[in-house]
This record gives structure tokens, C-alpha cells and sequence, in this order.
């Protein structure tokens, strides 16, 4: 099994903050942890069904008696080893603010409940471990349902704590009431509704299991002011009840036989990885499978850094702005292993083109994932570490000389690339200085649109968790919070925000969050004045009418500083590296304004409704394609 | 094609709603659904008749399956099964006419649960099929209402959904393409979908 650092990119300069050092150790403990808490200490003990004891051992207790549903639940936050939580104050909550006002948990205070939900999205995404999230009820809790969302599409554990009007008033149009769990019911893996303090211990419990077990996702718990303020008086039991939870670890011995017979047989297998890779941390396993069985592997967006782009056998990204040689690669496979991803449509394409030739082998955790949008050879079901270890067992190696040969032309042909030809800085220049720089090893996050395609094109992702972006949802807005998330969880690591200045301004007020806390985030925002991937729509499917995707943007630079936050802008080419090492030396916050080219599009680009094959190259295609010819045939 | 699914789900608010609502999210078709208590108290039963392919009925097995207070879900396209409809229908019926329905009804195993000086109201319990057989033979004599309770459903011989028993959210084995039998008491397939009565007919029912 490989070793591999988590980036440590962090900026060494004498002009650091002067907790650095401090916070480097804690990161270097923090990584270490995190990988002996969640799921490893799931295999060491169980409730009997195959479900991890997480906290303190459960069963029939006195341990609560005398205590209100406040202190239980700050009690218990500590117990499931939280350390950091992300909300926001209000009536229906204050009794639970009440006991955070004493309890050692790092509360982050944010400017908005939709920035504590992406934060501790991104918290969650940088660390592993789940993120808090404490919020009031009515417009505190509604505020949630975006992060929610994003969190449930890209299965990211997290746990919201909502206030809620008394139990006596729910239904009769309180304050601040609202129907949250109706309204959150369908973007969490489950949420409740506490109607008694007594039930509360076996909710907790059940909710850290849930959120982080299995298929990982949000889970919201509603907690009503008179069960935070009445107190448990009798013997209860917190053993969590889940008869309906089911958690898949092993994968079917019979079928991972099947998926090897496949492979080893199989003259041009192709490896498509996704975000369940990094979720159960099996970076280590893919690498190794695509190493013993000569593999080439392709990574979604959400699977970025559980393959080391720097690996011959890596295809980079693929999809609807992805490779041209990781979509070519699909679609002329025989062999296609999914693990750990789920045929979206900004995968696949169209779905009837989608990898005509191949034979799939799906590892996945859900079983509803498995063909549920194209049919399945070979399901293998289970924990995509402990199945891929297994598989490595039988894999065999081939050398596949015409294939890697194939694939190695594919890869000189059509690398990601640009044209240097306008006045601004294009773009792409920029995220290709921010990797220059950084050499990778950081923490990444983004908003959603062009320049979120560019940072998974541009930048060399070579760590698990390093990308941190909203894939299945999109979610605009992400980038901030998000990096902040991470920044919390990742004390002395560096967090870039790789933003564009539509999303960037959506959560923006999220600044004063970063200068409260003191929390080193940078961010380059990618301004181009437009929203970029709404404009390229507009200009290639709609006839060049951009309607209302122009943005007309503050001066970045200037708002950051009223913050309090190091400002700068870069308009000239030739100030892009130089702009992009004074942000990455920078001790403290720092946002800075890249104003870029505008017209600029990401290719290649697959159009919807076509296959992966016929994608529109662009600028991808500067020498005449003459595989992309042969590929032809191919629908 | 219609197929049978069986579910047992904790016995809790919005467990309901949140079955419901995941099928009309994905968009599944439902053609009945009915939940009721069981012998252990922390549990009821969905039985959900679909209509579904094959490939979409694996779907909606395995949706359910993953909501986490859906305990068990099983589905019949391999399994005989017996299923009932319980039906409450209320006649016109004349001194003239009552005989000849109390007649019908008795054919049809049913009961007279009320009698009024126009009308008549039967109870009839059995395969939808059957109760739909029986809805045409009085149409004439005038509805003036009807209740349904929709298909329950249950494996026959010694196999038990409970608890501790088996399951099936298929998801150890490959996606074996079993072909869709759909069967009922070992007789052909059922596709034939509940006849709604026409706008004319529901107009030429005498009102009530």
C-alpha cells in the first residue's frame, strides 16, 4: 500500500501567524486521527448487525438523569469527538447556545445559516469526520436546506441541529415555526423530530451512525425549546434502534471473482472513480489495482486526487468537460469499473452511447446506485476499501501494450489547453499558476460553473480530499463557506477558494466569518464578469443572448479590505504568478481579484444528448483530431 | 406491468409521507397504496401496488430499501401470492331491485352490512378482479358510493416478511434478470389495469 501525504502546502514564511506552529502539530495529530476515527473504529465494535458503537457504549443508563436535553446534547457532541461546529443563534435554539457558551467545543459563528451548512459541508469533505451544524428553528433551519442538499447529493455526513417551537405549539403557525422536517424529509438520509427528552441520547446516537455510516449523508434533528430545557428523571436506554439500516462492508466474494475474471481477461479495462473512493478512503486501494492490473484511471469530479494525475495510468477527468482521452477511453473500453461513482449524467452523457463496448463492474455502497442508470454487468456491493482490497488479491497484471499505447497518443493529441491570445489573463492561465505554485498540495475548493471545470482540468490533483466542490447539486455559492469549512478542519493547511465572481458573491458576506475567526482562507476569484458557464450556453445553444448573465461586480479587492481582509487585484498577464505566490505567502485571509478574459469557453465539451464521444474539442483540437475520426464509427 | 411490493416500516410519523414522496420524486407510477398496524407494535405494513418494468421495479425495491425506517421490502414477481381488496359499496335499490342484488352480493360472498328505504350497502372482500367484476353487475342498479381499500397482500405458504425473517432488497447477488411472472394464485398474469368508469357512467349514476 502506498504512503501518501495529505497536502501540506502551507506557507513556510517567517511571517506567519503566531499560533502557526501549534496549529501545524494539530493538523499533523488531526490527520493522523482521522483516520483511526469513523469507519476504522467501526470494525472494532459493533451493535451485533453489523452497525459501529460510536461515542460512549450505550445501553440502559442513569447517566442522564438530572440533565436537561441541552447538556445532553453538547455532552454527547463531545462524546462522538466533535470539536468544531458551524451555526447561528435564535430564541428556538439559545438554551442549546446557552451550554456552547461553556463547553470547550470551537463554535465558528457565521453570517448566514446556508455558510454554516457549506462550511461544515466543507469541513466534513476536508476531514472525514462529520460536520455540526446548530442553527434556530423557522428561516435558521430553511436556511439549511441548500447545504442539505448538496450535502445529501454528494453524500457528505453532517448533522444539523435545528430549533423548533415548543412540542405544545408545533402545528399552530408559531414564531419562527416551520414544518422542517416535511421540509428537509427529502435532501437528508434521515431526520427527526425529538418529542421527548428522553429520546434524545438514542436520536444522537443513531443520527452520528447514520450520517457517517454506509452511504454517508445529512441527517437533521428538530429539537423543540421544552425538550432542550426539561431534563431526563428516570433510567433510559440509548441504544440506537435502526431494524431498517442496513450497512454493506464486505463486498460478495462470488462476484468479486466475477469482476477479476472480467478485468484480467479484459484487453482495454478503464477505471472511473468517484467521490465513494475518497469517502471511504480507498485512494490507496485504487492506486494499487490500477498498479497490479495495469489499469488506466479516469477520476468524476468529486473522485479528484484518489488517483495521482501524475501517474501515467491517469486519465484525468471525465464527463461533460472532461478529457478528451478519458471520454474516448470510455467509449472504446471493454472493460469499464466503476467504484465508488454513479453514472451521472454529466458522466455518461447519452446514456444509449454511453461505453457501447464494454462490460461495467460496479463497486458501490448503495445498492439502489447499482443499475440504476445503466445496466450492470458485475455489482459488486460493499465498502469500496475493503472490496477493491479484495479485488487487488486476484488482480493480475497485463501489459495491454496497444491499449496504453492508444491511450498515450489520445493524451499527446488532445491535452487540457488554451490559446494565450487576449489582452486579460485567460483563466486557465491562472488556475495553471495557482498549481504551478502550490504544486498541488492544498486544500481546494470552488463554486460552481467554468472556473470549477478549469480548477478540475488545470490543476494536477494528486491527494485524496483535496477538491472539495458541489458536484451533484452545483450549488453556487459553495466556494467560501466551504473553504472556510476546511480551513477549520485543516488548521495550518492552505484552503484555496477557486472562485468565480458570481458564486463568490452569493455567500461573500461569509468574509467577515473568515476575519472574526481568523482563518488564513485564500481566495482567487476568476473574474470575468459574466456567469461564465450560463454564458457559454447562452453563446453556443441560444443564439448569443445573454439574458441577465451579466454581472456588474464591486471592486473585490476594495470589499475584502472592509472586512478587514487583504485585498488585491491583478488585471495584467504578465502579474498572474507573481499575484498568485503574495497571496500563497500571505499569513493571514486574503482574497484576490483576477480580472479575466471574458469570452473564454471550457472545452471539450460534451453538448447534452450526445454521447461522450462526440464532444465538441474547441481549442482541444488544434491539431487535427485524426482519432477522434477513427472514433467516429464508434455510435 | 403491475407488480406487488411489500414493506414493513416503522411504526412513526412521516414514515408515510416519506415513502410517498420518494415515489413521486423518482417518478414511480403507484397504483394503490395501503399501510396498516401489524402484530408487533413498533411496525406497520405497506402493501404498494406499481406499475412498473422489471428494471424500474428493481429500482423501486431497492429505493425503498434504503429509506432508513423501511425495515424490510419484498416484492412477488417470483413468489405466489394471495391478495384481497376490501370493498364498501352503497346501491340504489328499490323494494323491486333489493333482491336481486342481495342475490348478486351472495354470489360474490358478500354481505349486507346496511339497508335503508333506497339503498343497500355491501360488503365484498377478495381480488380486485373480482370486486371489479362485481362493480360492473351493479352498475345498473345505480352507485352512490364506493370505497376501496386497495391490495394486501401476503406470500402463501410458510415464508414470513417480520423482523427477523427474510428479506429481499437483492443486493448480494448479481441483477439476475428473472423474467416477470406476476402471478396470483398460480393463474395467468393479471395485466388488466382497475376499470374507471367513464364521465357518462359517473353521470348516469343516480344521485345520491
Amino acid at each position: 500500500m502506498s504512503t501518501l501525504t495529505p497536502p501540506t502546502g502551507a506557507p513556510k514564511s517567517a511571517g506567519a501567524a503566531k499560533n502557526k506552529n501549534k496549529n501545524a502539530e494539530q493538523a499533523e495529530t488531526r490527520s493522523v486521527e482521522s483516520k483511526s476515527d469513523g469507519r476504522n473504529q467501526a470494525a472494532a465494535a459493533d451493535l451485533g448487525n453489523g452497525l459501529p458503537v460510536l461515542g460512549a457504549p450505550t445501553g440502559r443508563t442513569n447517566r442522564y438523569v438530572g440533565k436537561t436535553g441541552a447538556e445532553i446534547m453538547l455532552q454527547m457532541l463531545v462524546e462522538h469527538g466533535v470539536t468544531d461546529a458551524f451555526g447561528y443563534p435564535g430564541g428556538a435554539i439559545l438554551p442549546t447556545f446557552d451550554q456552547l457558551y461553556k463547553n470547550q467545543i470551537n463554535f465558528i459563528l457565521v453570517r448566514h445559516e446556508q455558510g454554516a451548512g457549506h462550511m461544515a459541508d466543507g469541513y466534513a469533505r476536508a476531514t472525514g469526520k462529520p460536520g455540526i451544524v446548530i442553527v434556530t428553528s423557522g428561516p435558521g433551519a430553511t436556511n439549511t436546506v441548500t447545504p442539505l442538499a448538496t450535502a445529501y447529493m454528494d453524500s457528505i455526513p453532517m448533522i444539523v441541529f435545528s430549533g423548533q417551537v415548543r412540542t405544545y405549539m408545533i402545528g399552530n403557525d408559531a414564531f419562527q415555526e416551520a414544518d422542517v422536517t416535511g421540509i428537509t424529509r427529502p435532501v437528508t438520509k434521515r431526520n427527526y423530530l425529538v418529542k421527548s427528552v428522553n429520546d434524545l441520547p438514542r436520536i444522537i446516537n443513531e443520527a452520528f451512525i447514520i450520517a457517517t455510516t454506509g452511504r454517508p449523508g445529512p441527517v437533521l434533528i428538530d429539537l423543540p425549546v421544552d425538550v432542550t430545557t426539561s431534563k431526563v428523571e428516570q433510567m433510559i436506554d440509548d441504544t440506537p434502534y435502526l431494524p431498517g439500516y442496513k450497512v454493506y462492508r464486505a463486498g460478495h466474494s462470488r462476484m468479486i471473482r466475477q469482476a477479476m475474471e472480467l478485468i484480467n481477461r479484459a484487453e482495454r479495462p478503464v477505471l472511473y472513480v468517484g467521490g465513494g473512493a475518497i469517502i471511504s478512503d480507498a485512494w490507496a486501494e485504487v492506486r494499487e489495482l490500477a498498479k497490479k492490473a495495469n489499469i488506466p484511471c479516469t477520476t468524476t469530479l468529486l473522485g479528484m486526487g484518489a488517483f495521482d494525475e501524475h501517474d501515467p495510468l491517469s486519465l484525468h477527468m471525465l464527463g461533460m468537460h472532461g478529457s478528451a482521452y478519458a471520454n474516448y477511453a470510455v467509449q472504446e473500453s471493454d472493460c469499464l469499473i466503476a467504484v465508488g461513482a454513479r453514472f451521472d449524467d454529466r458522466v455518461t452523457g447519452n446514456l444509449k452511447l454511453f461505453a457501447p463496448k464494454a462490460r461495467i463492474i460496479h463497486v458501490d455502497v448503495d445498492p439502489s446506485s447499482i443499475s440504476k442508470n445503466v445496466k450492470v454487468d458485475v455489482p459488486v456491493v460493499g465498502d469500496a476499501k475493503l472490496c477493491l482490497a479484495e479485488m487487488c488479491e486476484l488482480a493480475e497484471y497485463r501489459p495491454r501494450e496497444a491499449w496504453l499505447e492508444q491511450i498515450k497518443a489520445w493524451k499527446q493529441k488532445f491535452p487540457f489547453t488554451y490559446h494565450d491570445d487576449s489582452p486579460l489573463p485567460k483563466p486557465q492561465a491562472i488556475i495553471e499558476a495557482i498549481n504551478q505554485v502550490t504544486e498541488g498540495k492544498a486544500y481546494f475548493t470552488t463554486g460552481v460553473g467554468q472556473h470549477q471545470m478549469w480548477a478540475a482540468q488545470f490543476i494536477r490533483w494528486r491527494f485524496p480530499r483535496s477538491m472539495i466542490t458541489s458536484g451533484g447539486l452545483g450549488t453556487m455559492g459553495y466556494g467560501l463557506p466551504a473553504a472556510i469549512g476546511a480551513q477549520v478542519g485543516r488548521p495550518g493547511e492552505l484552503v484555496i477558494d477557486i472562485d468565480g465572481d458570481a458564486s463568490y458573491i452569493m455567500t461573500a458576506m461569509e468574509l467577515a466569518t473568515i476575519r472574526q475567526f481568523n482563518l488564513p482562507v485564500k481566495v482567487a476569484i476568476l473574474n470575468n464578469r459574466f456567469q461564465g458557464m450560463v454564458r457559454q450556453w447562452q453563446q453556443l445553444f441560444y443564439g448569443g443572448r445573454f439574458s441577465n448573465s451579466e454581472m456588474v461586480n464591486p471592486d473585490f479587492a476594495a470589499m475584502a479590505e472592509s472586512f478587514g481582509i487583504r485585498g488585491m487585484r491583478c488585471t495584467r498577464k504578465e502579474d498572474v504568478l507573481k499575484t498568485v505566490e503574495e497571496m500563497v505567502k500571505h499569513p493571514g485571509p486574503c482574497v484576490v481579484d483576477f480580472l479575466c478574459e471574458t469570452a473564454e469557453n471550457v472545452y471539450p465539451m460534451v453538448p447534452s444528448g450526445k454521447g461522450l464521444h462526440e464532444m465538441e474539442l474547441g481549442v482541444v483540437a488544434s491539431a487535427p483530431p485524426n482519432s477522434a475520426r477513427e472514433l467516429g464509427s464508434l455510435a | 406491468m403491475r407488480h406487488v411490493i411489500t414493506a414493513l416500516v416503522m411504526n412513526e410519523p412521516g414514515v408515510l409521507a416519506h415513502v410517498a414522496n420518494m415515489f413521486s420524486a423518482r417518478g414511480f407510477n403507484i397504483d394503490s397504496l395501503v399501510v396498516g398496524r401489524t402484530e408487533d407494535p413498533q411496525l406497520s405494513r405497506m402493501t404498494i401496488v406499481v406499475v412498473a418494468d422489471d428494471r424500474t421495479l428493481d429500482q423501486v425495491r431497492k429505493q425503498l430499501a434504503k429509506i432508513v425506517t423501511v425495515v424490510k421490502v419484498r416484492d412477488y414477481r417470483e413468489t405466489p401470492f394471495v391478495a384481497r381488496d376490501l370493498m364498501l359499496v352503497k346501491l340504489s335499490a328499490s323494494p323491486r331491485t333489493r333482491s336481486e342484488i342481495i342475490e348478486l352480493a351472495g354470489l360474490f360472498r358478500g354481505h349486507i352490512l346496511d339497508v335503508g328505504h333506497n339503498s343497500l350497502t355491501v360488503e365484498l372482500s377478495g381480488e380486485e378482479d373480482k370486486l371489479d367484476a362485481f362493480v360492473d353487475l351493479v352498475r345498473p342498479y345505480g352507485i352512490r358510493e364506493l370505497a376501496r381499500t386497495g391490495m394486501i397482500a401476503m406470500a402463501r405458504g410458510g415464508h414470513a416478511m417480520s423482523l427477523a425473517g427474510e428479506d429481499s432488497d437483492g443486493t448480494g447477488g448479481p441483477a439476475a434478470a428473472a423474467p416477470p411472472i406476476a402471478q396470483s394464485s398460480g393463474r395467468p398474469a393479471r395485466v388488466a389495469v382497475k376499470r374507471v368508469p367513464t364521465q357518462e357512467e359517473l353521470e348516469a349514476t343516480p344521485p345520491g
